[in-house]
């Protein structure tokens, strides 16, 4: 089967004062229907960078080029900002790692919600707000018809993330990207976010792209994972094999970096790692 | 041997804060930390654990001596503290000491790192100014930066030496007890080990007590020698890490262990099964529709 997203040699590069900066640095990616990738890295490891991409989000000073971007068949890379259009906040949607901020403070998050129901499904008044409410209980939020009167401000952090995913999947897309959906959230309300978006994408036959760079979350979420280091794509893997034997170097030392595989003593660091790979290079 | 000397010892500690419901609402008080008792021996590590709004970050400021508990009493080496109604001396400031969660947010932008570490010196003791140089170079090297470092600002630095930075910060005074306010958590995970490592390294070299706020319980597991769960504003649970690790007793402690993801191979073949058995379910499910 082919997959739903496929990205070839993605290359990003920023001008910068100090010249142009390769962010990203052919990097392939691909994601079938239904299945739930994992993108880890650290920062600067260019994670973030390959997403927003495809999404079309990176600002004017990003030159993005790739030998292949196809979704769903498609090939995206002549497509005019229209056409993307039609595919982007549709069929691939984006949920961001600060919920209080992806949300207008000026809006109530009802009226968020019906604006992307009426504006891209041409819902009336009436149905976005039938429909928003389903949206809403759905994705866990208790009392939606109430809730959907509130102000971002009144509501607490993982419930605006509940909002973002409900927005998210409003248009029942067939992508859903996460980056780094429960960072700034707790341990508590992580888990149950991590459940609510796989559950979703289990319930709706989604894609699901997780960009984070806790292994922890990888470990809850994943079926397949591709570990990235400064720009690079360093392994690809099934979760379980990443976990059990991984193969490069790099994705080793974040695995002994966790504290709970500390033997003892000290934790080793990436650094460590670092030494010994520029000798086998050498 | 003489018994463990207790370097910090929290007797029902309080702390009140009074919110106003709108203009001319009636006032009410909010209790951050409702009764806490806790005491850390001389080189432990007593981990403060919670999510937010528990109370935990009230109380690392209560035990930095930033802001007084309304009632309780704090004790510092034995001694009555009371900052509420009695001059912060500065042989107590340089007892206790802290590290903020965020090195972007707690470091002066326009200030050098060498005179951000010197500064606490110029403060607090009568050091000449050759010899805080020397202690400030010192200290640097310490937490594993470079003398060369000593004339650079905050933005040049990562956000692991920002880290460091803030701790060599804190160690000027040679306190006995050191506050670190999530100190990891908003580093990536190999820096996090690096500091981490570094925390120990220091604590062996010192002899320091550490006074560790933490929502992340595999640091915790790493670091702490006692363990206090908190709960809006309440310790729900205390214990040595061993024995809340392999026991945890209270509800929300094993709650907070049930959140908390696992890494290991076993627990994530057991997710993938069950992850294919429900794929399974519902394919058959939607065949049965069609049929």
């Amino acid at each position: 089967m082919a997959p739903l997203l496929e990205i070839r040699n993605l290359t990003v590069t920023f001008d910068t004062a100090a010249g142009p900066f390769k962010a990203v640095d052919g990097i392939d990616i691909s994601v079938s229907a239904r299945e739930v990738l994992a993108i880890v890295g650290e920062s600067g490891s260019g994670k973030s960078v390959a997403m927003l991409a495809v999404m079309g989000l990176l600002p004017d000073t990003a030159t993005v080029t790739a030998d292949l971007m196809r979704f769903d068949g498609q090939d995206m890379l002549p497509m005019s900002d229209r056409e993307k259009r039609q595919i982007i906040g549709r069929e691939i949607t984006i949920i961001f790692q600060e919920p209080m901020a992806s949300l207008n403070p000026c809006f109530t998050v009802g009226f968020q919600i019906e604006e992307v129901l009426r504006g891209i499904l041409g819902m009336s008044a009436r149905e976005a707000r039938a429909r928003a409410v389903e949206l809403f209980a759905s994705v866990g939020i208790p009392e939606p018809e109430e809730r959907l009167r509130s102000f971002p401000h009144q509501l607490s952090g993982g419930q605006c993330q509940r909002v973002m995913i409900a927005i998210a999947i409003a248009c029942n897309p067939k992508l859903l990207i996460a980056d780094e959906p429960t960072t700034a959230l707790d341990v508590t309300i992580q888990k149950q976010i991590l459940d609510l978006l796989v559950d979703l994408q289990e319930k709706h036959g989604m894609a699901l792209i997780i960009i984070t760079h806790d292994m922890g979350v990888v470990a809850e979420t994943a079926d397949r994972v591709v570990v990235q280091y400064q720009g690079r794509k360093m392994e690809e893997a099934d979760v379980l094999s990443l976990f059990e034997s991984p193969k490069t170097a790099y994705t080793r030392a974040l695995l002994s970096a966790l504290p709970e595989h500390a033997t003892g003593g000290r934790l080793s660091t990436v650094s460590d790692f670092m030494v010994s790979h520029q000798g086998e290079e050498a | 041997m003489a018994a463990p000397e207790i370097v910090i010892e929290g007797r029902d500690i309080t702390r009140d804060y009074t919110v106003r419901a709108g203009l001319f609402g009636a006032s009410r008080k909010i209790h951050a930390v409702n009764g806490v008792n806790f005491a850390v021996e001389r080189g432990k590590t007593l981990a403060i654990v919670g999510e937010s709004g528990c109370g935990k970050s009230t109380l690392a400021r209560i035990i930095t001596l930033i802001d007084p508990a309304t009632s309780g009493t704090l004790l510092i080496e034995g001694k009555p503290v009371d900052i509420a109604h009695e001059r912060m001396t500065k042989a107590l400031r340089a007892t206790v000491q802290i590290v903020f969660q965020n090195p972007y947010g707690s470091l002066n932008p326009r200030q050098k790192v060498g005179d951000m570490l010197m500064e606490s010196l110029i403060l607090n003791t009568d050091a000449s100014a050759p010899e805080r140089r020397e202690r400030a170079m010192a200290m640097l090297t310490k937490v594993d930066l470079l003398p060369e470092h000593f004339n650079r600002y905050p933005h040049m630095f990562s956000g692991g030496q920002r880290q460091r930075i803030a701790i060599a910060r804190a160690l000027m005074l040679n306190p006995r007890l050191l506050v670190l306010d999530e100190p990891v958590s908003a580093l990536d995970l190999s820096v996090q080990a690096q500091v981490l490592n570094l925390l120990r390294d220091l604590q062996d070299e010192f002899n320091l007590t550490y006074v560790f706020i933490s929502h992340d319980l595999s640091v915790v597991r790493y670091l702490a020698d006692e363990v206090m769960v908190m709960l809006n504003g309440e310790v729900v649970e205390s214990g040595s890490r061993d024995a809340l690790f392999s026991d945890p007793q209270h509800a929300y402690t094993r709650k907070l262990f049930a959140a908390t993801p696992v890494t290991d191979v076993g627990a994530i073949r057991a997710r993938l099964a069950r992850r294919a058995a429900a794929s399974a379910g519902q394919k058959v499910e939607g065949h049965d529709s069609h049929g």
